[in-house]
Protein backbone atom coordinates (compact mmCIF):
# COMPACT_ATOMS: atom_id res chain seq x y z
CA UNK A 1 0.00 0.00 0.00
CA UNK A 2 1.24 3.58 -0.98
CA UNK A 3 1.78 5.50 2.01
CA UNK A 4 -0.40 8.69 2.03
CA UNK A 5 0.95 11.88 0.97
CA UNK A 6 1.91 14.98 3.04
CA UNK A 7 0.96 18.31 1.09
CA UNK A 8 1.33 21.83 2.76
CA UNK A 9 -0.65 24.39 1.01
CA UNK A 10 0.13 27.92 1.24
CA UNK A 11 -2.64 30.54 1.19
CA UNK A 12 -3.54 33.54 2.90
CA UNK A 13 -7.26 33.45 1.96
CA UNK A 14 -9.15 30.84 4.02
CA UNK A 15 -11.99 29.95 0.87
CA UNK A 16 -9.27 29.55 -1.65
CA UNK A 17 -7.12 27.36 0.75
CA UNK A 18 -10.44 25.56 1.49
CA UNK A 19 -11.72 24.98 -2.26
CA UNK A 20 -7.69 23.58 -3.18
CA UNK A 21 -8.04 21.14 -0.16
CA UNK A 22 -11.51 19.81 -1.73
CA UNK A 23 -9.77 19.31 -4.82
CA UNK A 24 -6.58 17.22 -3.10
CA UNK A 25 -9.19 15.23 -1.20
CA UNK A 26 -10.94 14.22 -4.36
CA UNK A 27 -7.18 13.22 -5.88
CA UNK A 28 -6.31 10.85 -3.01
CA UNK A 29 -6.44 10.37 0.86
CA UNK A 30 -3.60 13.02 1.78
CA UNK A 31 -3.15 14.84 4.50
CA UNK A 32 -3.25 18.21 3.81
CA UNK A 33 -2.09 21.15 5.85
CA UNK A 34 -2.45 24.98 5.23
CA UNK A 35 0.03 28.06 6.31
CA UNK A 36 -1.85 31.38 5.91
CA UNK A 37 0.82 33.11 7.37
CA UNK A 38 3.86 33.74 5.15
CA UNK A 39 6.13 35.32 8.05
CA UNK A 40 8.88 32.70 8.60
CA UNK A 41 7.51 30.33 5.34
CA UNK A 42 10.02 28.71 5.11
CA UNK A 43 10.79 27.38 8.65
CA UNK A 44 7.52 26.36 9.38
CA UNK A 45 7.53 24.54 6.09
CA UNK A 46 10.96 22.83 7.05
CA UNK A 47 9.73 21.83 10.35
CA UNK A 48 6.58 20.03 9.01
CA UNK A 49 8.73 18.21 6.30
CA UNK A 50 5.96 16.99 3.68
CA UNK A 51 6.21 15.44 0.35
CA UNK A 52 4.74 17.88 -1.79
CA UNK A 53 4.22 22.19 -1.14
CA UNK A 54 1.58 24.07 -3.04
CA UNK A 55 1.58 27.47 -3.90
CA UNK A 56 0.20 30.29 -5.70
CA UNK A 57 2.92 31.17 -8.81
CA UNK A 58 1.70 34.90 -8.08
CA UNK A 59 2.51 35.31 -4.40
CA UNK A 60 6.23 36.77 -4.01
CA UNK A 61 6.60 34.63 -0.90
CA UNK A 62 7.39 31.56 -3.47
CA UNK A 63 10.92 33.09 -3.24
CA UNK A 64 11.38 32.04 0.03
CA UNK A 65 10.48 28.17 0.03
CA UNK A 66 13.22 28.28 -3.00
CA UNK A 67 15.74 28.48 0.14
CA UNK A 68 14.27 25.24 1.18
CA UNK A 69 15.70 23.77 -2.06
CA UNK A 70 19.28 24.37 -0.60
CA UNK A 71 18.20 23.20 2.93
CA UNK A 72 20.79 20.17 3.00
CA UNK A 73 23.11 19.13 0.22
CA UNK A 74 22.44 20.90 -2.33
CA UNK A 75 23.81 18.11 -4.96
CA UNK A 76 21.06 15.61 -2.96
CA UNK A 77 18.64 18.50 -3.31
CA UNK A 78 16.10 17.18 -1.37
CA UNK A 79 13.14 19.80 -2.04
CA UNK A 80 12.85 19.74 -6.16
CA UNK A 81 11.38 22.45 -7.98
CA UNK A 82 8.02 21.61 -10.22
CA UNK A 83 10.15 22.91 -13.28
CA UNK A 84 12.79 19.85 -12.59
CA UNK A 85 10.08 17.36 -13.63
CA UNK A 86 10.46 15.94 -16.91
CA UNK A 87 6.76 15.86 -17.71
CA UNK A 88 7.36 18.81 -19.45
CA UNK A 89 3.44 19.60 -20.66
CA UNK A 90 2.53 18.95 -16.71
CA UNK A 91 4.85 21.81 -15.75
CA UNK A 92 3.39 24.12 -18.37
CA UNK A 93 -0.20 23.21 -17.56
CA UNK A 94 0.95 24.13 -13.97
CA UNK A 95 2.81 26.98 -14.56
CA UNK A 96 0.01 28.40 -16.60
CA UNK A 97 -2.70 27.59 -14.17
CA UNK A 98 -0.33 29.58 -11.43
CA UNK A 99 0.47 26.52 -9.34
CA UNK A 100 3.72 26.00 -7.95
CA UNK A 101 5.05 22.80 -6.49
CA UNK A 102 8.00 21.71 -4.45
CA UNK A 103 8.26 18.11 -4.77
CA UNK A 104 10.52 16.20 -2.08
CA UNK A 105 12.30 13.95 -3.63
CA UNK A 106 11.68 10.22 -3.89
CA UNK A 107 8.74 10.82 -4.80
CA UNK A 108 7.72 8.88 -7.82
CA UNK A 109 6.04 11.04 -10.75
CA UNK A 110 3.12 8.93 -11.06
CA UNK A 111 2.23 9.56 -7.35
CA UNK A 112 2.35 13.16 -7.54
CA UNK A 113 0.72 13.40 -11.25
CA UNK A 114 -2.75 13.49 -9.90
CA UNK A 115 -2.26 15.47 -6.75
CA UNK A 116 -1.19 18.49 -9.41
CA UNK A 117 -3.63 17.49 -11.47
CA UNK A 118 -6.23 18.36 -9.05
CA UNK A 119 -4.55 21.36 -7.83
CA UNK A 120 -4.41 22.64 -11.97
CA UNK A 121 -7.75 22.00 -12.33
CA UNK A 122 -8.91 23.82 -8.75
CA UNK A 123 -6.57 27.14 -10.08
CA UNK A 124 -8.15 27.33 -12.91
CA UNK A 125 -11.49 27.10 -11.41
CA UNK A 126 -10.21 29.84 -9.25
CA UNK A 127 -9.07 31.74 -11.94
CA UNK A 128 -12.50 31.53 -13.96
CA UNK A 129 -14.51 33.18 -10.70
CA UNK A 130 -11.74 35.93 -10.04
CA UNK A 131 -12.20 37.14 -13.50
CA UNK A 132 -16.08 36.79 -12.85
CA UNK A 133 -16.10 38.31 -9.82
CA UNK A 134 -13.47 41.27 -11.15
CA UNK A 135 -16.21 42.03 -14.27
CA UNK A 136 -19.00 41.69 -12.02
CA UNK A 137 -17.58 44.46 -9.90
CA UNK A 138 -16.87 46.35 -12.83
CA UNK A 139 -19.92 46.08 -14.39
CA UNK A 140 -21.46 47.33 -10.89
CA UNK A 141 -19.16 50.49 -10.74
CA UNK A 142 -19.95 51.25 -14.35
CA UNK A 143 -23.90 51.49 -13.45
CA UNK A 144 -22.95 53.70 -10.66
CA UNK A 145 -21.33 56.51 -12.87
CA UNK A 146 -23.63 55.91 -15.82
CA UNK A 147 -26.50 56.75 -13.14
CA UNK A 148 -24.46 59.79 -11.56
CA UNK A 149 -23.81 61.49 -15.15
CA UNK A 150 -27.54 60.80 -16.19
CA UNK A 151 -28.51 62.70 -12.80
CA UNK A 152 -25.53 65.37 -14.10
CA UNK A 153 -27.11 65.61 -17.54
CA UNK A 154 -30.96 66.03 -16.58
CA UNK A 155 -30.23 68.61 -13.82
CA UNK A 156 -28.16 70.40 -16.56
CA UNK A 157 -30.46 69.94 -19.10
CA UNK A 158 -33.68 70.11 -17.41
CA UNK A 159 -34.62 67.09 -19.30
CA UNK A 160 -36.07 63.49 -17.95
CA UNK A 161 -34.43 60.51 -17.41
CA UNK A 162 -34.61 58.77 -20.40
CA UNK A 163 -33.86 61.66 -22.75
CA UNK A 164 -30.92 61.88 -20.62
CA UNK A 165 -30.08 58.56 -21.40
CA UNK A 166 -30.18 58.74 -24.91
CA UNK A 167 -28.30 61.92 -25.11
CA UNK A 168 -25.42 59.79 -23.38
CA UNK A 169 -25.95 57.40 -25.62
CA UNK A 170 -25.96 58.82 -28.73
CA UNK A 171 -22.56 61.21 -27.68
CA UNK A 172 -20.54 57.26 -26.99
CA UNK A 173 -21.96 56.76 -30.36
CA UNK A 174 -21.11 59.52 -32.16
CA UNK A 175 -17.54 59.56 -30.62
CA UNK A 176 -16.60 55.27 -30.81
CA UNK A 177 -16.92 55.22 -26.93
CA UNK A 178 -18.43 53.28 -24.27
CA UNK A 179 -21.08 54.33 -22.75
CA UNK A 180 -19.31 54.15 -19.32
CA UNK A 181 -16.07 56.23 -20.48
CA UNK A 182 -18.38 59.61 -21.56
CA UNK A 183 -20.20 58.42 -17.97
CA UNK A 184 -16.84 58.96 -16.56
CA UNK A 185 -15.45 62.25 -18.16
CA UNK A 186 -18.90 63.51 -17.14
CA UNK A 187 -18.31 62.96 -13.94
CA UNK A 188 -14.90 64.41 -13.88
CA UNK A 189 -15.77 67.98 -15.66
CA UNK A 190 -18.73 68.11 -13.62
CA UNK A 191 -16.70 67.59 -10.18
CA UNK A 192 -13.72 69.77 -11.82
CA UNK A 193 -16.84 72.56 -11.98
CA UNK A 194 -17.99 72.21 -8.93
CA UNK B 1 8.30 43.85 -40.44
CA UNK B 2 7.18 44.21 -36.63
CA UNK B 3 8.12 41.61 -34.38
CA UNK B 4 6.20 41.01 -31.24
CA UNK B 5 8.56 39.61 -28.24
CA UNK B 6 7.56 39.39 -24.51
CA UNK B 7 10.08 39.77 -21.86
CA UNK B 8 10.02 39.04 -18.03
CA UNK B 9 10.79 41.33 -15.41
CA UNK B 10 10.46 42.16 -12.09
CA UNK B 11 9.23 45.71 -10.45
CA UNK B 12 12.73 47.24 -9.64
CA UNK B 13 14.24 50.33 -10.36
CA UNK B 14 17.02 48.12 -12.56
CA UNK B 15 14.49 46.63 -14.87
CA UNK B 16 15.00 49.95 -16.30
CA UNK B 17 16.62 49.16 -19.84
CA UNK B 18 13.55 46.87 -20.07
CA UNK B 19 11.16 49.44 -19.42
CA UNK B 20 12.41 52.42 -21.25
CA UNK B 21 13.30 50.29 -24.68
CA UNK B 22 9.60 49.70 -25.17
CA UNK B 23 8.45 52.90 -23.61
CA UNK B 24 11.03 55.40 -25.11
CA UNK B 25 10.80 53.37 -28.83
CA UNK B 26 14.61 51.83 -29.27
CA UNK B 27 12.13 48.72 -29.54
CA UNK B 28 10.26 49.91 -32.08
CA UNK B 29 13.60 50.73 -34.23
CA UNK B 30 14.86 47.52 -34.07
CA UNK B 31 11.06 46.19 -34.95
CA UNK B 32 10.64 44.82 -31.63
CA UNK B 33 6.95 45.07 -30.09
CA UNK B 34 8.04 44.29 -26.38
CA UNK B 35 5.13 42.79 -24.53
CA UNK B 36 6.50 43.39 -21.15
CA UNK B 37 5.66 40.89 -17.76
CA UNK B 38 5.68 41.79 -14.65
CA UNK B 39 6.83 38.63 -12.75
CA UNK B 40 6.00 38.44 -8.52
CA UNK B 41 9.05 36.09 -7.65
CA UNK B 42 12.55 35.55 -8.82
CA UNK B 43 11.50 31.76 -9.05
CA UNK B 44 8.44 32.52 -11.15
CA UNK B 45 10.22 34.51 -13.99
CA UNK B 46 13.09 31.84 -13.87
CA UNK B 47 10.23 29.39 -14.89
CA UNK B 48 8.21 31.80 -17.09
CA UNK B 49 11.64 31.51 -18.91
CA UNK B 50 12.40 28.27 -18.52
CA UNK B 51 9.20 27.03 -20.15
CA UNK B 52 9.22 29.78 -22.89
CA UNK B 53 6.80 31.32 -21.70
CA UNK B 54 8.70 34.80 -22.20
CA UNK B 55 11.94 34.90 -24.81
CA UNK B 56 14.14 36.64 -22.65
CA UNK B 57 14.04 38.03 -19.22
CA UNK B 58 15.57 40.07 -16.41
CA UNK B 59 17.73 38.31 -14.38
CA UNK B 60 20.11 38.20 -11.00
CA UNK B 61 23.04 37.83 -12.13
CA UNK B 62 24.27 34.61 -10.33
CA UNK B 63 21.15 32.77 -11.38
CA UNK B 64 22.44 31.81 -15.18
CA UNK B 65 25.55 30.93 -13.24
CA UNK B 66 24.00 28.50 -10.37
CA UNK B 67 21.65 26.89 -13.35
CA UNK B 68 24.50 25.70 -15.10
CA UNK B 69 26.17 24.62 -12.14
CA UNK B 70 23.62 22.50 -11.57
CA UNK B 71 22.09 24.65 -8.73
CA UNK B 72 18.77 25.91 -8.21
CA UNK B 73 16.77 23.77 -11.27
CA UNK B 74 17.18 22.00 -14.43
CA UNK B 75 17.20 24.94 -16.91
CA UNK B 76 20.02 26.02 -18.56
CA UNK B 77 20.65 30.06 -19.68
CA UNK B 78 22.49 31.90 -20.99
CA UNK B 79 23.42 35.77 -20.29
CA UNK B 80 23.16 38.05 -23.48
CA UNK B 81 24.07 41.22 -21.48
CA UNK B 82 24.58 42.73 -17.88
CA UNK B 83 21.58 45.23 -17.59
CA UNK B 84 23.43 47.09 -14.66
CA UNK B 85 25.88 47.41 -12.68
CA UNK B 86 25.08 47.51 -8.63
CA UNK B 87 21.73 49.56 -7.20
CA UNK B 88 21.23 47.70 -4.29
CA UNK B 89 21.55 48.91 -0.56
CA UNK B 90 22.24 47.48 2.77
CA UNK B 91 19.77 48.95 5.28
CA UNK B 92 19.13 48.73 9.19
CA UNK B 93 16.01 48.06 11.24
CA UNK B 94 15.45 51.80 13.12
CA UNK B 95 16.42 49.39 16.58
CA UNK B 96 19.34 48.38 15.22
CA UNK B 97 20.33 51.63 13.68
CA UNK B 98 19.56 53.73 17.55
CA UNK B 99 22.64 51.30 18.66
CA UNK B 100 24.93 52.49 15.90
CA UNK B 101 25.10 56.03 17.65
CA UNK B 102 29.08 56.28 16.49
CA UNK B 103 28.72 55.62 12.81
CA UNK B 104 28.26 58.31 10.44
CA UNK B 105 26.16 56.74 7.52
CA UNK B 106 27.76 58.07 5.02
CA UNK B 107 27.19 55.34 3.06
CA UNK B 108 31.01 55.08 1.97
CA UNK B 109 33.12 52.86 4.01
CA UNK B 110 32.21 49.12 4.14
CA UNK B 111 34.20 48.19 6.93
CA UNK B 112 33.28 51.16 9.09
CA UNK B 113 29.63 50.04 8.36
CA UNK B 114 30.33 46.53 8.52
CA UNK B 115 32.11 47.03 12.09
CA UNK B 116 29.37 49.27 13.51
CA UNK B 117 26.61 46.93 12.41
CA UNK B 118 28.57 43.67 14.15
CA UNK B 119 28.70 45.72 17.31
CA UNK B 120 25.24 47.06 17.16
CA UNK B 121 23.66 43.38 16.17
CA UNK B 122 25.58 41.68 18.95
CA UNK B 123 24.80 37.77 19.40
CA UNK B 124 22.42 37.14 16.58
CA UNK B 125 22.28 39.07 12.95
CA UNK B 126 19.36 37.94 11.06
CA UNK B 127 19.97 39.51 7.70
CA UNK B 128 16.65 39.19 4.70
CA UNK B 129 17.84 39.07 0.94
CA UNK B 130 15.59 38.61 -2.18
CA UNK B 131 16.56 35.27 -3.71
CA UNK B 132 19.29 32.65 -2.39
CA UNK B 133 20.98 32.79 -5.94
CA UNK B 134 21.78 36.78 -6.14
CA UNK B 135 24.33 39.43 -5.81
CA UNK B 136 22.64 40.82 -2.49
CA UNK B 137 23.30 37.14 -1.21
CA UNK B 138 26.97 37.18 -2.28
CA UNK B 139 28.04 40.64 -1.71
CA UNK B 140 26.37 40.59 2.01
CA UNK B 141 28.61 37.55 3.08
CA UNK B 142 31.69 38.73 0.90
CA UNK B 143 31.49 42.03 3.02
CA UNK B 144 30.91 40.25 6.23
CA UNK B 145 33.40 37.46 6.30
CA UNK B 146 36.24 39.85 4.95
CA UNK B 147 35.39 41.80 8.45
CA UNK B 148 37.09 39.95 10.58
CA UNK B 149 37.57 35.75 10.50
CA UNK B 150 34.94 34.27 8.64
CA UNK B 151 31.26 34.48 8.87
CA UNK B 152 30.28 36.23 12.29
CA UNK B 153 28.66 33.50 14.74
CA UNK B 154 24.99 34.05 14.53
CA UNK B 155 24.47 35.62 11.29
CA UNK B 156 21.51 33.85 9.16
CA UNK B 157 20.63 35.14 5.79
CA UNK B 158 17.14 34.58 4.71
CA UNK B 159 15.09 35.12 1.92
CA UNK B 160 12.40 37.60 2.07
CA UNK B 161 10.26 38.77 -1.07
CA UNK B 162 11.60 42.84 -2.01
CA UNK B 163 7.65 43.75 -1.79
CA UNK B 164 7.78 42.17 2.20
CA UNK B 165 11.11 43.49 3.15
CA UNK B 166 9.55 46.95 4.87
CA UNK B 167 7.44 44.66 6.78
CA UNK B 168 10.07 42.06 7.94
CA UNK B 169 12.24 44.47 9.06
CA UNK B 170 9.18 46.17 11.03
CA UNK B 171 7.96 42.90 12.12
CA UNK B 172 11.19 42.33 13.74
CA UNK B 173 11.75 39.57 11.54
CA UNK B 174 15.09 40.66 10.18
CA UNK B 175 17.42 43.05 11.46
CA UNK B 176 18.93 44.47 8.16
CA UNK B 177 18.25 43.80 4.53
CA UNK B 178 20.04 43.85 1.53
CA UNK B 179 17.78 45.05 -1.33
CA UNK B 180 17.29 46.87 -4.80
CA UNK B 181 15.38 50.46 -5.34
CA UNK B 182 13.14 51.23 -4.93
CA UNK B 183 12.34 48.90 -1.86
CA UNK B 184 15.31 50.10 -0.09
CA UNK B 185 14.27 53.64 -0.27
CA UNK B 186 10.26 52.36 0.74
CA UNK B 187 11.70 50.87 3.57
CA UNK B 188 13.21 54.42 4.91
CA UNK B 189 9.87 55.98 3.44
CA UNK B 190 7.82 54.06 5.91
CA UNK B 191 9.90 54.89 8.74
CA UNK B 192 11.06 51.15 8.95
CA UNK B 193 14.02 51.47 7.98
CA UNK B 194 18.09 53.42 7.61
CA UNK B 195 20.10 53.03 4.73
CA UNK B 196 23.90 51.64 5.37
CA UNK B 197 25.42 50.77 3.03
CA UNK B 198 25.43 50.91 -1.06
CA UNK B 199 26.56 47.22 -2.57
CA UNK B 200 28.68 49.54 -5.19
CA UNK B 201 31.54 50.34 -1.31
CA UNK B 202 31.59 46.50 -1.22
CA UNK B 203 32.17 46.00 -5.03
CA UNK B 204 32.25 48.93 -7.19
CA UNK B 205 31.46 47.26 -10.31
CA UNK B 206 29.53 44.34 -9.21
CA UNK B 207 27.20 43.01 -12.10
CA UNK B 208 23.71 42.61 -10.96
CA UNK B 209 21.11 42.10 -13.44
CA UNK B 210 21.23 40.95 -16.77
CA UNK B 211 19.61 39.76 -20.04
CA UNK B 212 19.07 36.16 -19.75
CA UNK B 213 17.77 33.77 -22.51
CA UNK B 214 17.52 29.85 -22.74
CA UNK B 215 20.27 28.07 -24.44
CA UNK B 216 20.52 27.57 -27.57
CA UNK B 217 17.63 31.01 -27.90
CA UNK B 218 20.30 33.29 -29.24
CA UNK B 219 22.15 31.29 -31.88
CA UNK B 220 18.51 29.99 -33.34
CA UNK B 221 17.24 33.04 -34.25
CA UNK B 222 20.57 35.54 -34.39
CA UNK B 223 18.87 38.27 -36.25
CA UNK B 224 16.14 38.29 -33.69
CA UNK B 225 18.64 38.18 -30.77
CA UNK B 226 20.84 40.91 -32.46
CA UNK B 227 17.34 43.48 -32.32
CA UNK B 228 16.91 42.43 -28.43
CA UNK B 229 20.31 43.15 -28.04
CA UNK B 230 20.61 46.11 -29.77
CA UNK B 231 17.28 47.17 -28.47
CA UNK B 232 18.51 46.94 -24.78
CA UNK B 233 22.10 48.15 -25.23
CA UNK B 234 20.17 51.55 -26.77
CA UNK B 235 18.08 51.70 -23.79
CA UNK B 236 20.92 51.40 -21.30
CA UNK B 237 22.87 54.10 -23.16
CA UNK B 238 20.13 56.45 -22.95
CA UNK B 239 19.98 55.83 -19.23
CA UNK B 240 23.19 56.27 -18.44
CA UNK B 241 22.64 60.28 -19.61
CA UNK B 242 21.80 62.46 -16.51
CA UNK B 243 19.80 64.31 -18.44
CA UNK B 244 17.06 61.68 -19.08
CA UNK B 245 16.81 60.26 -15.59
CA UNK B 246 13.91 62.23 -14.90
CA UNK B 247 11.81 61.44 -17.44
CA UNK B 248 12.67 57.81 -16.58
CA UNK B 249 11.69 57.97 -13.59
CA UNK B 250 7.92 59.12 -14.57
CA UNK B 251 8.17 56.32 -17.06
CA UNK B 252 9.47 53.78 -14.39
CA UNK B 253 7.30 54.87 -12.01
CA UNK B 254 3.39 53.92 -13.33
CA UNK B 255 5.53 50.09 -13.91
CA UNK B 256 6.77 49.93 -10.89
CA UNK B 257 4.25 51.62 -8.52
CA UNK B 258 5.78 53.70 -6.46
CA UNK B 259 6.24 57.38 -6.58
CA UNK B 260 8.79 59.12 -9.57
CA UNK B 261 10.35 60.81 -6.66
CA UNK B 262 11.02 57.40 -4.79
CA UNK B 263 12.33 55.81 -8.31
CA UNK B 264 14.55 58.86 -8.91
CA UNK B 265 16.53 58.31 -5.68
CA UNK B 266 17.86 54.89 -6.67
CA UNK B 267 18.34 55.85 -10.63
CA UNK B 268 20.33 59.26 -9.44
CA UNK B 269 22.04 57.65 -6.39
CA UNK B 270 21.02 60.51 -4.41
CA UNK B 271 19.28 58.41 -1.44
CA UNK B 272 17.54 59.40 1.78
CA UNK B 273 19.06 57.41 4.99
CA UNK B 274 16.26 58.27 6.93
CA UNK B 275 12.89 59.02 6.45
CA UNK B 276 13.72 62.32 8.67
CA UNK B 277 17.69 61.97 8.00
CA UNK B 278 20.07 63.57 5.40
CA UNK B 279 20.76 62.76 1.59
CA UNK B 280 23.81 61.11 0.38
CA UNK B 281 24.90 61.20 -3.14
CA UNK B 282 26.78 57.61 -3.95
CA UNK B 283 28.49 58.54 -7.17
CA UNK B 284 28.24 55.00 -9.26
CA UNK B 285 24.96 53.59 -6.99
CA UNK B 286 23.56 52.11 -9.92
CA UNK B 287 25.35 52.24 -13.70
CA UNK B 288 23.75 51.17 -16.66
CA UNK B 289 26.09 52.43 -19.54
CA UNK B 290 29.58 53.96 -18.98
CA UNK B 291 32.67 51.85 -18.75
CA UNK B 292 31.52 49.24 -21.12
CA UNK B 293 28.18 48.07 -17.79
CA UNK B 294 26.73 46.17 -20.42
CA UNK B 295 29.37 43.97 -21.30
CA UNK B 296 29.11 40.52 -20.09
CA UNK B 297 32.45 39.75 -18.44
CA UNK B 298 33.87 35.92 -18.75
CA UNK B 299 35.49 37.03 -15.06
CA UNK B 300 32.33 37.93 -13.41
CA UNK B 301 30.64 35.07 -14.16
CA UNK B 302 33.65 33.25 -12.68
CA UNK B 303 33.74 35.34 -10.05
CA UNK B 304 30.19 34.48 -9.07
CA UNK B 305 31.43 30.73 -10.03
CA UNK B 306 34.12 30.71 -7.48
CA UNK B 307 31.33 32.32 -4.52
CA UNK B 308 28.93 29.46 -5.33
CA UNK B 309 31.81 26.68 -5.69
CA UNK B 310 33.07 27.50 -2.34
CA UNK B 311 29.84 27.52 -1.11
CA UNK B 312 28.75 24.12 -2.00
CA UNK B 313 31.19 22.51 -2.21
CA UNK B 314 31.81 22.41 -5.81
CA UNK B 315 35.09 21.94 -7.74
CA UNK B 316 36.06 25.73 -7.72
CA UNK B 317 38.21 25.57 -10.97
CA UNK B 318 35.58 23.34 -12.94
CA UNK B 319 32.69 25.96 -11.58
CA UNK B 320 34.70 28.76 -12.54
CA UNK B 321 35.06 27.35 -16.32
CA UNK B 322 31.15 26.38 -16.51
CA UNK B 323 30.13 29.37 -15.20
CA UNK B 324 32.63 31.56 -17.70
CA UNK B 325 30.62 29.97 -20.62
CA UNK B 326 27.15 31.06 -19.72
CA UNK B 327 28.12 34.65 -20.43
CA UNK B 328 28.28 35.34 -23.69
CA UNK B 329 30.39 38.25 -24.85
CA UNK B 330 30.91 36.40 -27.72
CA UNK B 331 27.33 36.78 -28.97
CA UNK B 332 27.20 40.79 -27.59
CA UNK B 333 30.61 41.34 -29.72
CA UNK B 334 28.60 39.65 -32.75
CA UNK B 335 25.78 41.50 -32.09
CA UNK B 336 26.94 45.36 -31.32
CA UNK B 337 30.40 45.72 -33.49
CA UNK B 338 28.68 47.51 -35.94
CA UNK B 339 26.32 49.08 -33.94
CA UNK B 340 28.88 51.49 -32.45
CA UNK B 341 29.60 50.25 -28.87
CA UNK B 342 33.11 51.19 -27.95
CA UNK B 343 33.76 47.05 -26.75
CA UNK B 344 36.94 46.14 -25.13
CA UNK B 345 39.69 44.26 -26.62
CA UNK B 346 39.64 41.34 -23.97
CA UNK B 347 36.69 39.24 -22.63
CA UNK B 348 37.64 38.70 -19.15
CA UNK B 349 39.56 40.81 -16.73
CA UNK B 350 41.40 40.89 -13.25
CA UNK B 351 38.10 41.83 -10.81
CA UNK B 352 39.13 44.34 -8.62
CA UNK B 353 42.19 45.49 -10.08
CA UNK B 354 41.51 49.10 -11.04
CA UNK B 355 41.46 51.72 -8.26
CA UNK B 356 41.24 54.53 -10.97
CA UNK B 357 39.43 55.39 -14.36
CA UNK B 358 41.58 53.52 -16.82
CA UNK B 359 42.03 53.12 -20.30
CA UNK B 360 42.11 49.91 -22.01
CA UNK B 361 42.59 49.00 -25.54
CA UNK B 362 38.97 48.73 -27.53
CA UNK B 363 37.53 48.54 -30.52
CA UNK B 364 36.85 52.39 -31.02
CA UNK B 365 39.84 53.19 -28.79
CA UNK B 366 37.86 54.93 -26.11
CA UNK B 367 37.29 52.92 -23.62
CA UNK B 368 38.12 54.13 -20.19
CA UNK B 369 36.90 51.44 -17.32
CA UNK B 370 35.50 52.61 -14.36
CA UNK B 371 37.10 51.58 -11.03
CA UNK B 372 35.78 48.36 -9.96
CA UNK B 373 37.62 47.43 -6.57
CA UNK B 374 36.31 45.35 -3.71
CA UNK B 375 36.87 47.09 -0.32
CA UNK B 376 39.26 44.92 1.04
CA UNK B 377 41.59 45.31 -2.30
CA UNK B 378 41.38 41.82 -2.89
CA UNK B 379 41.28 41.05 -6.71
CA UNK B 380 40.07 37.83 -8.51
CA UNK B 381 41.93 36.25 -11.59
CA UNK B 382 40.11 33.97 -12.92
CA UNK B 383 43.35 32.88 -15.09
CA UNK B 384 40.92 33.35 -18.66
CA UNK B 385 42.94 33.77 -21.22
CA UNK B 386 41.47 36.63 -23.29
Amino acid sequence: MTRRLSIIVVEKDRDRALMIVDGLREAGDHQVLVIADELGLARRISESNPDLVLIDAGNPSRDAIEELTLASAPMQRPVAMFVDESDGALTQAAIEAGVSAYVVAGLSANRIKPVIDAAIARFHLMQKMRVELAETRRALEERKVIDRAKGIVMRAKGIGEDEAYALMRKAAMDQGKKLAEVAQALVTAAELLK
Amino acid sequence: MTVALRLGFVPLVDAAPLIVAEAMGFAEEEGLALDLVAAPSWSTLRDLLAVGQVAAAQMLAPVPVALALGLGGTARFEVLSVLNLNGNAVGVSTAVAARMQGHDFMLSDARAAGLALLEAAGQGLRIGVPFAFSMHNELVRYWLEGLGHGLPKGLEIVTVPPPLMADALAAGEIDAFCVGEPRGSVAVERGAGVLLLPTSAIWAAAPEKVLAVREGWAEADPALAGRLIRAIWRAGRWLGREANLTVAAEVLATRLGVSAELVERGLTGRLLIASDGAERLVPGFLRFDDGAAGFPWRSQAAWIGARLARRHGLDATQAQTAAAAVFRSDLYRLHLGLAGADLPAASAKVEGSLVQPTPVASSRGKLILPPDQFYDAQVFDPGLAG
